[in-house]
C-alpha cells in the first residue's frame, strides 16, 4: 500500500494547482491586493483620527465591526464542526470536502478577531486584556474560547495534512525544504497511520464542544447584558445554529469555486452538493424555528421596552434589513433546497450566497436595533455605516479569499490520502459495517 | 445624591458647571448633531401623555453610581470598577475603548471620545488642572467629582480635622441655583441625603433592574 501512496499520476489533477499557476491567479491576486490596500488605507484613517470616522454615535456604540465579528466567527463554524461531525459519523462522502471546510475555519477566525480589534478605540492598549484580565467580562470569555478554538482547529487542519505534505515533499521540486519540515518525517508506516488516525479522532471529538462553546460565548456578549431583545436565554443555541447555517453556506460557495477553477468536478460531485444541501435545508428550518420562537416570545410578553425594538424591526426603520434577512435566510433558500431537482451545485450555490448575505443581515439586525432605543429617552440617532466601515468589511472578505487562494497553491485542497484511502479501504469497511447492522446475516 | 424635582427649574446650570469642572470636550455643532455630545450630567426629557394633554418632565441624570453596576462587570480590563468609596470609577488610561460598558449601562451614562478632544484656544487656559484630559477612543462618565474628594482629604489632613459633609460636594450640586441637589453620605442615617432618601416622594430610576442606584429623586407635585 505504501508503494501506491507514492504514485502521483493518480489524482494528478489535485497536484495541478500547486504545480502550475495560471494568469488568472495573478489577476485575482492583483484585484484582491488592491481591495486590501484600500481597506488598510481606510483603517489607517480611522487609527489616526479615531472612531469618529465611522457612523457610530451614542447610543449606537456598536455597528458593522461587531456585526462582522459575529458573522465571521459564525462562518468559521463551517469547517471544523462539519468536518468533525462527518468524520465521527463515518460519512464516506466527506473525504473530498473536509479539507476545504477546515481551512475556512482557521482563516476566517482571524477576521473575526480582527474586527473586534479594529472596533477598539485604543487598539494600542489591546494587551491590557491580558495584563488586567477581568474574567467577569464575557469579552474575556470570548478571548479565551476563541484562542482555544483557533489552536484546536489549526491542529485539526494540520493533522490530516501531514500525509499530503509528505507526498509533496517526495514529488515536488519547489519548496522542498518547506514540505520537509512540515511533513514531520512522515513515512506512511502502519504505526504512523495508526497514530495519525487516533490523533484525528481525538481532535474531532475535542473540537465539537469547543466550537459549540465559541459561538455560545459570542452570544453571551449580548445576552449577558440586560438590554432589550439581547437578554435572552435562547441566544446561545440560536447563535450556534445560525453559525452552522452560515458556515455550511460558505462551504458550499467555496466548494463551487474550487470545483470550477481547479476542474475538480470528479471530486466534488453533485452528490456532495446534494448532501450538503440537505444539511443546509435542515439548518434553514432550524434557523426559522429559533427566529420564530425568539420573536414570538417577545411579542407575546409585550413588554414596552422590548416591543419598541420589536416594532423597529418589523415595521420601523430596521424593516428593510429585517425582512431582507427573512428573504435571504428563508424564502430564497427554502424552495431551492427542498427539491432534489434544484439541489444541484448551481442551485445550492444560489441558496448559499443568499444565506451568507441573509446571515450578515441577521447579525446586523441583532446588534444594532437594540442599541437605538435605550431605556432612558435619548436623541434619535440614525446609524449609517460610512465608507470606512464598508471598505474595511470589503478588505476583510478580500483578504480571506486571498489567503484561501494562497492555501490552495501550497497544499492540496482535497485531502489526497483520504480520497485514496476511501478507494482502497472503505469499500470493504463499509460492506463489513453494513453487515453488522443487519439481522439474519452471520458475522464472525 | 438626592435631586428634588420639585425644586429643579431645568436651568441646566449643573450641566454647565460639570462641563467646566471636568474638562469635558466641546465637540461643535456638526458632531453634536450626529449624537456625539458628551454630558456627564444631562437633562433627560420625559414626555408624558399626548397632545393636547402633554407634559414634559426634565430629569437631571448624572451617573447613578449603582451598588450593582452592570457596567463594571462587563469591562474586560477593569478600567471601570466600584471603588472603596462605593463610587463607580473610571481609569481612562487603561480603557481599551471596546464600548461594552456603554452598551451595558441601562442609564446610558457613559460617553465615548470619538475623536481626540479639542478646545478653542481661548479656553485652554481655563481647563481644570485637577481633572485629567481624556484621549481619543476612551470612555468617560460622571465621577461625582471624585477629584474634589481627594483634594478635600488633603486639606482636612493638613488642617488636622475630620472630613465634614460640606468639605466635598460635586460641581453640579454646588452650582444648582435653586438648591434642588443634595449630596452626602447615604450610609449616615442622620445626613440630609439619607433623611431625604427615606421620604415618601423618593424614588430611583429603574429600581426594578436591581442596580441599586445611589441617586435618589424626589418626585414633583406631591
Amino acid at each position: 500500500m505504501d508503494e501506491k501512496h507514492l504514485n502521483v499520476e493518480e489524482d494528478a489533477i489535485l497536484f495541478e494547482p500547486i504545480r502550475r499557476t495560471g494568469k488568472s491567479f495573478y489577476i485575482a491576486l492583483l484585484i484582491l491586493g488592491a481591495i486590501i490596500l484600500w481597506a488598510v488605507w481606510a483603517y489607517l484613517h480611522q487609527y489616526r483620527d479615531g472612531l469618529g470616522v465611522t457612523g457610530l454615535a451614542r447610543p449606537i456604540f456598536w455597528g458593522v465591526y461587531i456585526t462582522n465579528f459575529v458573522f465571521f466567527i459564525g462562518i468559521s463554524h463551517a469547517g471544523t464542526l462539519i468536518s468533525a461531525i462527518l468524520r465521527l459519523a463515518k460519512a464516506e462522502w466527506r473525504r473530498s470536502i473536509t479539507r476545504s471546510a477546515e481551512v475556512i475555519t482557521v482563516l476566517v477566525l482571524f477576521f473575526g478577531v480582527g474586527n473586534i480589534l479594529m472596533d477598539l478605540g485604543q487598539p494600542d492598549r489591546m494587551l491590557n486584556i491580558i495584563q488586567f484580565a477581568q474574567f467577569k467580562s464575557p469579552l474575556l470569555w470570548d478571548v479565551s474560547s476563541i484562542t482555544i478554538y483557533l489552536t484546536a482547529s489549526s491542529i485539526y487542519l494540520y493533522l490530516p495534512l501531514i500525509p499530503d505534505i509528505a507526498l509533496l515533499r517526495d514529488h515536488s521540486g519547489k519548496w522542498n525544504w518547506f514540505y520537509r519540515i512540515f511533513a514531520l518525517g512522515w513515512k506512511g508506516t502502519e504505526k504512523q497511520h495508526h497514530l495519525l488516525e487516533k490523533g484525528i479522532a481525538f481532535m474531532a471529538i475535542l473540537v465539537i464542544p469547543i466550537a459549540v462553546s465559541v459561538h455560545t460565548v459570542v452570544s453571551f456578549v449580548f445576552a449577558m447584558t440586560i438590554q432589550p431583545m439581547w437578554h435572552s436565554a435562547i441566544f446561545g443555541p440560536y447563535f450556534v445554529a445560525g453559525a452552522i447555517f452560515s458556515g455550511i453556506a460558505a462551504l458550499i460557495v467555496a466548494m463551487n469555486v474550487i470545483r470550477k477553477v481547479y476542474h475538480l468536478e470528479d471530486y466534488l460531485r453533485p452528490v456532495h452538493f446534494n448532501n450538503l444541501g440537505i444539511l443546509l435545508l435542515v439548518m434553514t428550518l432550524l434557523w426559522f424555528y429559533f427566529t420564530f420562537t425568539e420573536y414570538l416570545t417577545t411579542y407575546y410578553g409585550g413588554e414596552p421596552i422590548h416591543m419598541a425594538i420589536f416594532w423597529s424591526k418589523f415595521t420601523g426603520r430596521f424593516a428593510l434589513p429585517f425582512w431582507g434577512m427573512f428573504l435571504f435566510c428563508f424564502i430564497i433558500p427554502l424552495p431551492l433546497l427542498s427539491f432534489k431537482r434544484t439541489r444541484t451545485p448551481m442551485g445550492t450555490l444560489i441558496a448559499s450566497i443568499s444565506v451568507v448575505i441573509g446571515m450578515w443581515l441577521e447579525r446586523f439586525v441583532i446588534v444594532v436595533p437594540t442599541l437605538t432605543n435605550p431605556r432612558i429617552p435619548s436623541e434619535v440617532v440614525h446609524y449609517f455605516p460610512t465608507w470606512i466601515e464598508w471598505s474595511i468589511f470589503a478588505g476583510c472578505v478580500a483578504f480571506f479569499i486571498l489567503l484561501y487562494m494562497i492555501f490552495t497553491k501550497i497544499f492540496p485542497i482535497v485531502s489526497i490520502w483520504e480520497v485514496r484511502e476511501g478507494r482502497e479501504k472503505s469499500m470493504a469497511e463499509v460492506r463489513e459495517r453494513i453487515r453488522t447492522y443487519l439481522p439474519g446475516i452471520g458475522i464472525e | 445624591m438626592v435631586i428634588d424635582l420639585d425644586k429643579c427649574s431645568g436651568c441646566q446650570a449643573c450641566v454647565v458647571a460639570c462641563h467646566a469642572e471636568n474638562n469635558i470636550n466641546i465637540i461643535g455643532p456638526e458632531e453634536s448633531s450626529k449624537g456625539r455630545t458628551i454630558h456627564w450630567i444631562e437633562l433627560i426629557p420625559y414626555i408624558e401623555g399626548e397632545y393636547p394633554r402633554i407634559k414634559a418632565r426634565l430629569l437631571p441624570r448624572p451617573c447613578m453610581h449603582c451598588d450593582h453596576p452592570p457596567c463594571t462587570k462587563v469591562c474586560p480590563v477593569n478600567a471601570t470598577y466600584k471603588n472603596e468609596e462605593g463610587l463607580v470609577a473610571q481609569i481612562n488610561y487603561r480603557c481599551i475603548g471596546c464600548r461594552y460598558c456603554t452598551t451595558a449601562c441601562p442609564y446610558t451614562v457613559k460617553y465615548f471620545n470619538w475623536y481626540a478632544p479639542q478646545w478653542p484656544k481661548e479656553m485652554k487656559g481655563s481647563l481644570n488642572r485637577d481633572v485629567s484630559i481624556r484621549t481619543k477612543g476612551v470612555v468617560e462618565k460622571c465621577t461625582f467629582c471624585s477629584h474634589r474628594l481627594l483634594k478635600a482629604r488633603e486639606k482636612v489632613k493638613a488642617e488636622g480635622r475630620d472630613l465634614l459633609p460640606e468639605d466635598y460636594i460635586p460641581a453640579c450640586v454646588q452650582a444648582c441655583p435653586s438648591g434642588a441637589m443634595y449630596f452626602g453620605d447615604l450610609n449616615d442615617p442622620f445626613s440630609t441625603v439619607s433623611i431625604l432618601s427615606r421620604e415618601r416622594r423618593a424614588f430611583r430610576l429603574m429600581e426594578d433592574l436591581g442596580t441599586e442606584p445611589k441617586v435618589y429623586y424626589l418626585s414633583e407635585g406631591m
